[in-house]
């Protein structure tokens, strides 16, 4: 699916990076705990997090995610913003929680990779 | 690339808003350097993992990077309270970071196992009081 999708999927918005809606995800992780997230390799990547600090954009940026979907409604700030925008990640923002976020992305065909080993 | 290149960088303690700058501009550098991405993401992880472990533990210290044509090696050197044991601290899930790091998300015990996960060699030395210092290496594999 696209980032686009995710975003419908999930009633979200864009907070920023519209202009990728386009591209492709493959996977995706859920994870308020970033050295979880710095444990999971994929390709074309989503992060669902609750977590909203300039810690979230740079665990993206190391792992080469596409797009970050902030959880229970949870607004990044401008320093964030702008960070996410400098490293072309794409910015969406739902109020649904984190699980049933997860699951609405799941049952649509979004995996999450192998157990982890 | 033929030639090696040293990158070096200060790392300050407590600074968490500014944590990962160093292991940042190493990844751009290294994308820019045409490095095989698989190679970056590895060490862009560890070196993270490492720069996130000296904000919260250490006292402060500085990160080498020297990328060859086959190796980068990475050296993290702190000074601080240095890891009482180590063989704990590779452990997933062993942590002694305080709550407020948890709530940043980190302080998982998932620091030293990943950096040990994404490297092809790791070598630590830590001294009680004195600090703690990381040799990790990623090799580059030749271009088929």
């Amino acid at each position: 699916m696209t980032i686009k999708d995710v975003k419908d999927i999930l009633g979200a918005r864009f907070i920023c990076g519209e202009e990728f809606q386009d591209r492709e995800v493959h996977a995706a992780c859920g994870s308020d705990m970033m050295s979880d997230v710095l444990a999971f390799v994929k390709d074309r990547a989503v992060l669902l997090t609750g977590l909203c600090n300039p810690q979230v954009i740079r665990t993206a940026e190391m792992m080469d995610i596409v797009c970050i979907v902030f959880v229970r409604g949870k607004q990044p700030d401008e320093t964030m913003i702008e960070m996410a925008k400098e490293r072309e990640i794409a910015l969406i923002c739902t109020g649904h929680r984190m699980f049933s976020a997860c699951g609405m992305l799941y049952s649509k065909g979004l995996g999450g990779g192998a157990p982890y080993r | 690339m033929n030639e090696r290149i040293t990158l070096k960088y200060d790392v300050h303690c407590d600074d968490f808003t500014r944590a990962g700058e160093a292991s940042s501009s190493v990844k751009r550098k290294l994308k820019l350097m045409g490095v095989n991405p698989d190679v970056i993401r590895k060490v862009a992880i560890a070196l993270y993992e490492g720069e996130i472990n000296m904000v919260i533990h250490s006292y402060g210290g500085t990160i080498e990077v020297i990328i060859s044509p086959s190796v980068i090696e990475m050296i993290l050197r702190d000074t601080g309270p240095g890891i009482k044991d180590i063989e704990l601290a590779m452990q997933a899930g062993y942590s002694t970071a305080p709550d407020n790091i948890r709530s940043l998300g980190f302080g998982a015990g998932m620091g030293l196992p990943n950096i040990k996960k994404y490297t092809d060699d790791l070598k630590i030395e830590s001294e009680m009081g004195i600090g703690t210092t990381l040799r990790m290496l990623v090799y580059i594999p030749l271009e088929e």
